[in-house]
């Protein structure tokens, strides 16, 4: 549908021409991203890319690898990685590609950089597959090389998520690619937003993908610097070494200002009650005595 | 308030008691808070010397297999035992007793025992460390380090002229040398190295005080060296070959003669060496053996003038003749154990032999074992005189259940449950429930109970005498509660179900240590054709508690019916309280793991996975209702493998049933859903470990299942100090167990193993050593869910207003904050576990089992990642401590006080009925078994509280009011009238 592969008597600067029209025209055309985070210590550039500048690309590149293709002038060599994907139990077939440049540390080591992603749009078997997965509530599965330069590596990454976790208005996907050097040690696909469990069977209204890719290196375990051991020793050999925080007034000293406002205000009731009426007077203070859980010892009887 | 009565630092029993009482007398000061004069009663220090109580602790030696009998004449009877727990240990002969006992190393197993002048133990061990110990205390003489480079054969010679005083040697042949050490202060005297690799076989001194030294050189050469005892000088070096070749075992019978057999094993050969000639005979065993057509061996034990030879089932006795004649003397089927002959005074010679039926010996005792013991599998023979003069004999007998016996005059004079020492896994069950108790019929009459509070109460009041102290001591000692065979109400008293490496199954008393029943697991499959049944683990199989209250819980024993990871396994399903076996069966598929699942059916039978080595899962148990259980909760159960020789950790969902068995509904297939591949080349797999199943959890985790990993470098992956500290590095992933998402990922720069991890709720504390600061250290990383970070305000929970009881999907793949921090830790550890409690609310302490054996409690306030140098007053409030650079070890807080957990590998912790507390479960060769309380025990007054004084408390308050009131009446009616 998108692609002007079915046309070979076009030539191939014309079909170019006219892909990069029809899309500057139909941008629903085909659906293939880039990531969208730009953070380059993750290795990534850009935000979303349009459509037209990710098109050049595909047409470009061959399906296979080309490892050896060095398209700047620095020691950095592009490389593609393919992407496979599996319906619940069906076998992998390529879904997309993605390419990288390959950047030569001083130290040796190899990092990817300027990860781009195309994805393949759905054939309608893939449809067809995709819809049985979603009212089975299966798993859509993804494969990935474990070695860039040479792949697949030792065995493939794998990644499963049900796929009725996927489907919004399109399909959401989010590739987090965990790399070491060369070699990606896993891949973790899902959607980009919450899972409800239960799951719904929903079917997505625009049968392509909105893709958005993460690439991710280890990180170094971080040390506080050294301490003096004086923190240490100041604590207490029981461990409490928390010290006890400043505290109000009102804190500190509530156990004695409630009996004591007690003791005053009883004072003061009798003070006032004595004058006037000194039999109710008693009364009220008896049960104020009670009351107040005999912690007024001052209001003794002095009636 | 002034508390008094500090304990010393080591002894930490009696401060922990005293801090238990200050806990429930805080709670009561509240209480009491206006009756001053009362409460002063409570804060007078302690006047009995307190001892653990509530502690179990048992000493063991493990499976023996060399024993060595004192001889001397008088004194103390005792046994020189090296067992395969590598443990050099000295036994009472009458009581079994151990006087003295050191565990060597993991990996420094004892090759050979001896003792030299009667009083001192000589053993060599990992081939080349030869120690001498002091027999009577045990303690070490010397100890020498030989110099080999290769391992091999070892053995040593204690030349029998050796006197005290004089400097003789011991003769130690390790890695193809002969070394000479002196028998004073073990240092080399000299050395001989052998051309090509000379494995010797014997080593005797000839009359003229030369060393004699006969071994294999080569598959089919035999070589003898006679060297000068001064100096180690070749004096005579032959050597003959054998066309045949040599099976390598050999048995000598007598200085100058000794048989072996040939490389096909068909052959025997005996050597005659007499005369300074090697001459080889050699017979067919088909010739000794009518019909005989297998493979033959011959037994390692020492005879005089004789050897063993064991062919199938049968044991063929034989006497050389004249240095070439063979006689049998005697044809023994189906003998289960042999033992070294015992030269008697009149040079007669005797040996034990252990049959299980019948024996026909001269001397013949019949005994009768326990037949949960299995078949005997070793035996040692000592001999003594008996009252007339005559020769009695004493078998040290060692079972199949690695326990020791010591048989004489056909009784079993003791035994010890040696299997106790390689516990693999151990559960918990809870006791019976009691059924009608009361007072009376706890305490013997009402009368007796009250004289017992009264005798507390004096004793509390200080009123008490030297009499009544001793008697409340008694009391206290007797405890008649604490080994009742029922239920307690704070859950303190359980059973202890342990696996032992030998394939048995026993109860624990955690009251006094007693074995409650004990199982032996190979003699269930005798009939299966199972010859070696490997135990693998054991599990909680039924638990009643609200349904099926009248039927006993059982266990899980998984074995494995052979030595390989795909041998079939076997299921035994055993009665907790009896150790009565339900079931037992042999599977058709192999286990490669078991999960427990959080399903049980209607008789609370927990429903459990047992997935085989080719990756299909076998429900269990197998019954409809349990299907019907599993079939709705199949979508939503997942599975993970690591497998650490491939570098790879992988996700598993459960598919359709098994299609390629036929019919089987209780099989089911997996799909491979998630996968992570280590590169090979940079990172190892070291470590993986995930959180305990039945955790009960306070808080709301997001990530269910974490799945903690650590890889090294390859080339860190040895012994520290193996890499410099720029190719080490130690790789730490937290893996969602059911998606494959890495939750956290760092690196540890100069960092080795060995790693031990421990997951619990949200967070992982792992440790490992830091090439860098030439330290260990502990780090935390702690797993906060973002999506619920909202629910902080206590009004919307009060209003349920908030989203912690909606089902979450693991597929939702929220965002995490991880927070970690890393702190220098002292010691090395051997093994890491966590405090549970039965709700999960009570904070947690880390169990660290230390290198020196012990088990040290850490609070986990101390690996907070939140800690830092200077906390604001709310974080304070929360109990978050300053940061310091290291974890302080507070002596106080090793749990086992004094005690070693020698050989320590692992510590279980299960949850009492009562929040505050956790049971502690350590074992290794010995066992340790003890409560803790992270938080203190907030909930419950300590066991001796005296609830007659609390009682007596109350009446006199009561009246006191009574009376006041009465008087301040009086009085105001005075007033009144006034």
């Amino acid at each position: 549908m998108r692609r002007s592969r079915g046309s070979p008597a076009v030539g191939r600067r014309l079909a170019l021409l006219v892909v990069l029209s029809l899309h500057l025209m139909l941008s629903s055309a085909f659906q293939s991203d880039e990531l969208i985070q730009d953070d380059e210590e993750f290795g990534l550039e850009g935000g979303r890319i349009p459509d037209r500048e990710i098109s050049t690309p595909v047409r470009a590149a061959p399906r296979v690898k080309t490892s050896g293709d060095v398209s700047s002038p620095t020691d950095a060599k592009s490389v593609q990685i393919t992407l496979e994907h599996a319906f619940g139990d069906s076998d992998f077939s390529p879904a997309g590609i993605f390419t990288a440049r390959l950047k030569s540390s001083n130290h040796g080591g190899q990092t990817l950089t300027k990860l781009r992603f195309r994805r393949d749009a759905l054939t309608d078997l893939e449809k067809k597959a995709f819809e049985r997965i979603l009212r089975n509530d299966d798993f859509y599965t993804i494969r990935l090389p474990s070695n860039v330069l040479n792949p697949p590596g030792r065995e493939y990454v794998i990644s499963s998520v049900r796929a009725r976790c996927l489907p919004r208005e399109s399909l959401d996907e989010h590739f987090v690619i965990n790399m070491e050097g060369v070699n990606i040690l896993s891949v973790t696909y899902g959607s980009t937003r919450m899972c409800q469990y239960p799951r719904l069977l929903e079917y997505p209204t625009k049968w392509v993908f909105n893709s958005r890719t993460v690439l991710k290196s280890g990180e170094l375990a971080q040390r506080r610097p050294t301490f003096a051991e004086e923190v240490l020793a100041a604590e207490s050999a029981e461990g409490e070494g928390v010290k006890p925080p400043e505290k109000s007034f009102w804190a500190k000293y509530w156990m004695y200002l409630i009996p004591l406002g007690l003791i005053v205000m009883n004072a003061i009731t009798q003070a006032m009650n004595l004058p006037e009426e000194p039999a109710a007077g008693q009364t009220a203070s008896q049960t104020q005595q009670q009351g107040a859980q005999r912690a007024p010892s001052a209001a003794t009887r002095r009636r | 308030m002034i508390y008094t009565g500090k304990s010393t630092v080591y002894n930490k029993h009696p401060s922990r008691f005293w801090c238990r009482d200050l806990e429930a007398f805080r709670k009561f000061r509240t209480k009491l808070h206006f009756f001053s004069t009362s409460v002063s009663v409570f804060h007078l220090p302690r006047m009995f010397s307190w001892f653990p109580l509530d502690d179990l602790y048992q000493q063991y030696i493990g499976k023996v297999k060399h024993a060595i009998f004192h001889a001397q004449k008088a004194g103390r009877r005792r046994v020189v035992v090296a067992t395969e727990e590598n443990v050099i240990a000295s036994l009472d002969l009458r009581r079994g007793e151990l006087f003295w006992r050191h565990v060597l190393g993991e990996n420094d197993s004892v090759d050979q025992i001896d003792i030299a002048l009667g009083k001192y133990v000589i053993t060599l061990s990992s081939g080349s460390i030869l120690r001498t110990w002091n027999l009577p205390d045990g303690q070490m003489v010397w100890e020498s380090f030989l110099q080999v480079s290769a391992s091999s054969m070892s053995l040593f010679f204690v030349p029998a002229s050796i006197e005290v005083g004089t400097d003789q040697q011991i003769f130690v042949s390790a890695g193809g040398c002969l070394h000479a050490v002196s028998s004073i202060d073990g240092e080399v005297i000299w050395k001989r190295e052998f051309t090509d690799s000379l494995e010797i076989q014997k080593l005797f001194q000839t009359p003229y005080g030369d060393i004699t030294a006969i071994g294999f050189s080569s598959s089919s050469q035999i070589d003898i060296y006679q060297l000068s005892a001064k100096n180690g000088d070749i004096l005579v070096h032959k050597s003959a070959s054998f066309p045949g070749g040599f099976s390598r075992e050999a048995s000598f019978v007598s200085g100058d003669v000794f048989v072996t057999l040939d490389a096909t094993r068909y052959i025997l050969v005996l050597v005659n060496l007499n005369g300074g000639e090697i001459r080889f005979h050699q017979t067919h065993i088909s010739d000794l053996a009518e019909g005989y057509s297998g493979t033959a061996a011959i037994l390692p034990q020492k005879f005089t003038g004789m050897f063993a030879l064991e062919l199938d089932s049968l044991i063929m006795l034989m006497k050389v003749e004249s240095g070439r004649d063979l006689e049998i003397i005697e044809k023994i089927p189906h003998p289960a154990s042999i033992s070294d002959s015992l030269f008697l005074a009149n040079g007669q010679q005797a040996f034990a032999m252990v049959k299980h039926e019948e024996t026909n010996n001269i001397l013949k005792e019949s005994i009768n074992l326990d037949s949960q013991r299995g078949s005997v599998q070793k035996v040692f023979l000592n001999n003594y005189v008996k009252t007339d003069k005559s020769h009695g004999f004493r078998a040290l007998v060692v079972m199949e259940d690695h326990s020791l016996l010591l048989v004489q005059q056909g009784e079993i004079v003791w035994s010890r449950e040696d299997g106790l020492a390689s516990i693999i896994a151990s559960t918990t069950s809870e006791l019976p429930v009691e059924k009608g108790v009361s007072v009376a019929k706890v305490e013997h009459s009402i009368f007796e109970w009250i004289k017992g509070h009264l005798l507390k109460v004096k004793g509390t009041l200080m009123l008490a005498n030297a009499e009544d102290l001793a008697a409340i001591q008694r009391m206290r000692l007797k405890s008649f509660e604490k080994t009742k065979m029922t239920r307690d109400h704070n859950g303190f008293r359980k059973l202890l179900v342990v696996l032992t490496r030998a394939g048995k199954v026993l109860a624990l008393h955690t009251g006094d240590g007693r074995i409650v029943w004990s199982l032996l697991l190979s003699p269930l499959h005798s009939s299966d054709s199972c010859q070696h049944l490997i135990p693998v683990d054991i599990y909680q199989w039924q638990v009643p508690h609200h349904h099926a209250m009248d039927e006993n819980p059982s266990v899980l024993v998984i074995s494995r019916c052979g030595l390989h990871s795909d041998a079939p396994g076997v299921i035994s399903i055993v009665d907790s309280y009896s150790g009565k076996v339900f079931s037992s069966s042999k599977l058709s598929h192999s286990v490669l793991q078991v999960m427990p699942l959080p399903l049980t059916d209607s008789t609370e039978q927990r429903l459990h996975i047992i997935i085989d080595d080719n990756k299909k899962a076998h429900l269990y148990p197998r019954t409809p209702e349990s299907i019907n259980i599993f079939r709705p909760e199949l979508p939503n159960t997942y599975w993970y493998s690591v497998e650490a020789v491939k570098g790879a950790i992988k996700g598993y969902s459960f598919r359709g049933n098994c299609i390629d068995t036929d019919e089987d509904d209780y099989c089911f297939d997996t799909r491979e859903l998630w996968s992570i591949i280590f590169p090979s080349d940079s990172e190892k797999i070291t470590g993986a470990t995930t959180r305990k199943y039945n955790e009960v959890r306070f808080i709301i985790v997001h990530i269910q299942n974490m799945l903690f990993v650590a890889t090294v470098s390859p080339r860190a992956a040895g012994n520290i100090g193996s890499a410099t500290p720029e190719e080490a590095y130690l790789v730490v992933y937290l893996i969602d167990a059911v998606t494959g998402r890495i939750i956290h990922r760092v690196t540890h720069l100069g960092a080795q193993g060995p790693i031990h991890a421990v997951v619990s709720e949200n967070w992982v504390v792992y440790h490992y050593f830091n090439l860098r600061a030439h330290k260990y250290e502990m780090s935390v990383v702690e797993v906060n869910d973002q999506s619920r970070q909202d629910n902080k305000s206590i009004w919307k929970l009060l209003l349920g207003k908030h989203n912690l009881t909606s089902p979450v999907s693991a597929f939702s793949q929220p965002e995490v904050t991880v927070k970690s921090q890393s702190y220098f830790f002292t010691h090395s550890v051997k093994t890491m576990a966590v405090t549970s409690t039965a709700k999960g609310i009570t904070s947690k302490q880390l169990l660290i089992g230390t290198i020196g054996d012990q088990v040290l409690a850490l609070d986990k306030r101390y690996l907070d990642p939140r800690r830092t140098p200077d906390p604001s007053p709310s974080e304070r409030e929360e109990g978050i401590i300053p940061l310091t650079d290291s974890l302080p070890i507070i002596p106080q807080s090793y749990v086992t006080h004094s005690l070693q957990v020698e050989g320590l590998r692992g510590i279980a912790t299960m949850p009492a009925k009562l929040e505050s507390t956790s049971l502690v479960f350590a074992y290794g060769v010995d066992l340790f078994f003890t409560r803790v309380a992270p938080s203190r025990t907030y909930d419950s007054l300590t066991e001796d509280f005296s609830y007659a004084l609390l009682l007596i408390t109350i009446v006199v308050l009561v009246a006191s009011i009574f009376v006041t009131w009465a008087l301040s009446e009086k009085k105001e009616l005075e007033e009144k009238w006034r």
